[in-house]
């Protein structure tokens, strides 16, 4: 990863900004071949996401799932470890706060009825990266495994309660009832409406400058603190880190902690901010997603609140190619997002060379010049 | 003679002006569900009423289909933005986005399918009397079956699937009073529309307890019960759509759910102008559940088969037999 020939300008920016336009092409010649103007298509895209009546507010809101996700999958992985179970802890973290919610809600004030899920979010989620931790540090089994399968496990359990003691009655869909009012995360455009400003409506809330909260916490956390720098030091070498007298197993543990907290922290948008009510697969796989998005932002939080971006402007626009275009369905936009992913997460370093090669020539002849 | 063409002539442009002007005023949309609109079963039924529609009045309808669950609400309300005045929902798991999306768009017309509980002046709500077709294909069944002993899988638990076994359990026994039923449900989640292998390890079993003819209400779990018992040389009953062509021969009859006649009727009264908000039962006499019979099941339905179950609708028709609906006690008493 440390690339010692580019200038870390070039690293950060150029070559992942290459993949992007990369993948996009491919993706137009695909809309092409189905008869589409793949341009059109883009611009579609792109004014669906940013321009269009509430479009904005929807790519944020996918945004703020991504970022919680992304994060999670970058702390694990600064101690290396893969953490691919931010699905499952997620879950448990909407079970969290719909737990606490359900339990509390008729007798305690709104705003402490949310703290307190909010807590109960990141411990759940917590608590579910840190039995696989624990499994890994102490027991040797595998992270990557342990933590898929308590992807089953948080799934299973959630099916078992929202099927069954936690359903609402009268209806027929997996869910709890609604929350009390008042509970929740304000929307943006309510809080706008408060302050007498207009904006079309959208799921963006208040998760979403607690997502930009945290990602600077993570960053300080990562760089500016002493348990950072041990995470970073066990992930680079552990026989290092154990011979500056630290215990591996009690890092892994702390590390996947943090992980499944911030995956648990997801929910606050899609429970607290937008349902109001614990419904089943509301993670619909932006646990997953997260994986890319790490990949994609370098494990650092700026770089994940850029890819954290990319990919709430692809689902957002994405959703709005399949309203525009009756030949492009959601296979369509699947396949397009899917091409993203792999061309910046997979090949993520298949232009190096190339790109290598240019630099090099060019600052040879600038140095011929000068 | 010139001054009449004339008029004619000014008439007729009119009429078309009138009719661009409709045309462009009325703007149907509808929201297929996680399922897709070529899923086999229900998003597909609502499918074949959309195209249906389509190529009767030349129309074309603005489709979606969502993928998670934010986007049910943020369909219906980008369908209303875009100047769609009728909005069809799918699936009961809408519910609660069209709910919502109604009352902020009070000028629009709303309609869902397989839902009966909301209330909201601009929405009209389809439910069917599966209960009913359910009972008639119980009818066939006990009157195909051998063994006095039939089988049920179901999809996903709830009520309305219960609602299938009921109907189906009381048809049965309105023929053989003493005859067996056993009833298996795939699951408790969606995914249990979804998984062909269990719905074939469900009537396999069923088979080997003696069962031979199987009914199954489970969208696409359905598929392994047809084939398990085609491959055991037993009966299937096909639901929602006509699902005798999927094992010609082993697959006594279907109970259809017209979701397509919901579909088309909603857009055609919008069209009209006839459109009307509240609930609709679509039971036998209205059309909506019925039992299929074509060219692949013709050599299965004999003479007996066929008089019993046309009593027994006539029976239904009349009032004579009134079908117990699981829904409204939560029990069954067949």
């Amino acid at each position: 990863m440390n690339n010692a020939i580019l200038p870390r300008w070039i690293d950060i920016f150029l070559l992942p900004i290459i993949n992007l336009l990369a993948a996009l092409c491919v993706a137009g010649i695909i809309i092409a071949l189905i008869g589409e103007n793949p341009f059109t298509a883009l611009v579609v895209m792109l004014k669906g996401a940013f321009v269009y009546h509430g479009g904005l507010g929807y790519t944020l809101y996918y945004t703020t799932n991504f970022i919680f996700t992304g994060l999670a999958v970058a702390v694990a992985f600064h101690a290396m470890l893969f953490n691919i179970g931010g699905e499952g802890q997620a879950m448990m973290g909407g079970l969290g706060v719909g737990l606490v919610a359900l339990a509390i809600d008729p007798f305690l004030p709104p705003v402490l009825v949310v703290l307190l899920g909010i807590c109960a979010a990141a411990a759940l989620g917590g608590l579910w990266g840190v039995i696989p931790g624990w499994l890994q540090a102490r027991r040797g089994s595998h992270i990557v495994i342990t933590t898929i399968m308590f992807n089953f496990i948080a799934s299973s359990v959630m099916v078992w309660l929202l099927a069954g003691m936690l359903m609402n009655p009268g209806q027929m869909s997996p869910e709890t009832r609604s929350f009390a009012e008042g509970v929740g995360l304000a929307q943006i455009h309510v809080i706008a409406g408060w302050l007498g400003i207009e904006i079309s409506r959208s799921p963006l809330n208040l998760s979403f400058p607690i997502a930009l909260i945290v990602s600077v916490g993570v960053w300080w956390l990562i760089w500016r603190t002493r348990l950072g720098y041990i995470i970073r030091a066990t992930g680079h070498s552990e026989k290092a880190a154990i011979y500056a007298g630290h215990d591996p197993a009690r890092i892994i543990m702390i590390a996947m902690a943090i992980s499944g907290a911030l995956a648990g922290l997801m929910a606050l948008n899609e429970i607290l901010g937008v349902q109001g009510r614990v419904i089943l697969n509301f993670t619909s796989g932006y646990g997953f997603t997260g994986i890319a998005v790490a990949l994609m932002g370098r494990n650092h939080p700026v770089g994940i609140l850029f890819a954290s971006l990319l990919f709430g402007a692809l689902y957002q626009g994405g959703a709005e190619l399949d309203f525009e275009f009756q030949s492009i369905t959601r296979e369509m936009v699947l396949m397009i997002q899917g091409l993203i992913i792999l061309f910046s997460g997979a090949l993520a370093y298949m232009f190096n060379p190339a790109v290598e090669r240019i630099y090099l020539r060019l600052t040879k002849q600038g140095q011929a010049d000068g | 003679m010139k001054y009449l063409t004339k008029i004619t002539a000014m008439a007729a442009s009119a009429m078309i002006m009138a009719s661009t002007a409709f045309a462009a005023d009325f703007k149907p949309a509808v929201i297929y569900d996680m399922g897709g609109k070529f899923d086999k079963s229900f998003n597909e039924g609502v499918w074949n009423g959309v195209k249906k529609f389509t190529d009767e009045t030349g129309v074309s309808v603005m489709e979606f289909e969502v993928t998670n669950e934010t986007q049910r609400e943020q369909a219906m309300r980008r369908m209303a933005e875009r100047g769609a005045t009728v909005i069809l929902g799918v699936g009961f798991a809408q519910a609660d986005a069209i709910a919502k999306v109604s009352a902020e768009f009070p000028e629009k017309q709303f309609s869902i399918i397989d839902v009966s509980w909301l209330d909201s002046p601009n929405l009209r709500q389809y439910a069917f009397k599966e209960h009913e077709g359910s009972y008639l294909v119980g009818v066939a069944a006990a009157k195909a079956s051998k063994t006095n002993k039939v089988g049920f899988v179901g999809g996903m638990d709830i009520p309305l699937i219960r609602k299938f076994a009921c109907g189906y359990v009381g048809g049965v026994k309105s023929v053989t009073g003493n005859a067996e039923v056993y009833q298996n449900m795939t699951g408790t989640t969606p995914s249990a529309w979804n998984d062909p292998a269990k719905g074939a390890e469900l009537a396999k079993s069923q088979i080997d307890r003696g069962a031979d003819v199987v009914y199954h209400a489970a969208g696409g779990t359905g598929i392994g019960v047809i084939q398990a018992a085609a491959d055991a040389g037993k009966l299937a009953i096909g639901v929602d759509s006509n699902q005798n062509g999927l094992a010609p021969g082993a697959v006594l009859t279907s109970m259809l759910k017209r979701v397509d006649v919901a579909a088309y009727e909603t857009f055609k009264d919008a069209m009209d102008g006839n459109f009307s908000s509240g609930v609709k039962i679509l039971g036998i006499a209205e059309g909506g559940v019925d039992w299929a019979e074509d060219s692949n099941n013709a050599p299965l339905i004999t003479a007996d088969i066929k008089s019993a179950i046309e009593a027994a609708r006539a029976d239904i028709l009349s009032g004579k037999v009134s079908v117990h609906n699981y829904e409204t006690t939560s029990s069954c008493p067949y």
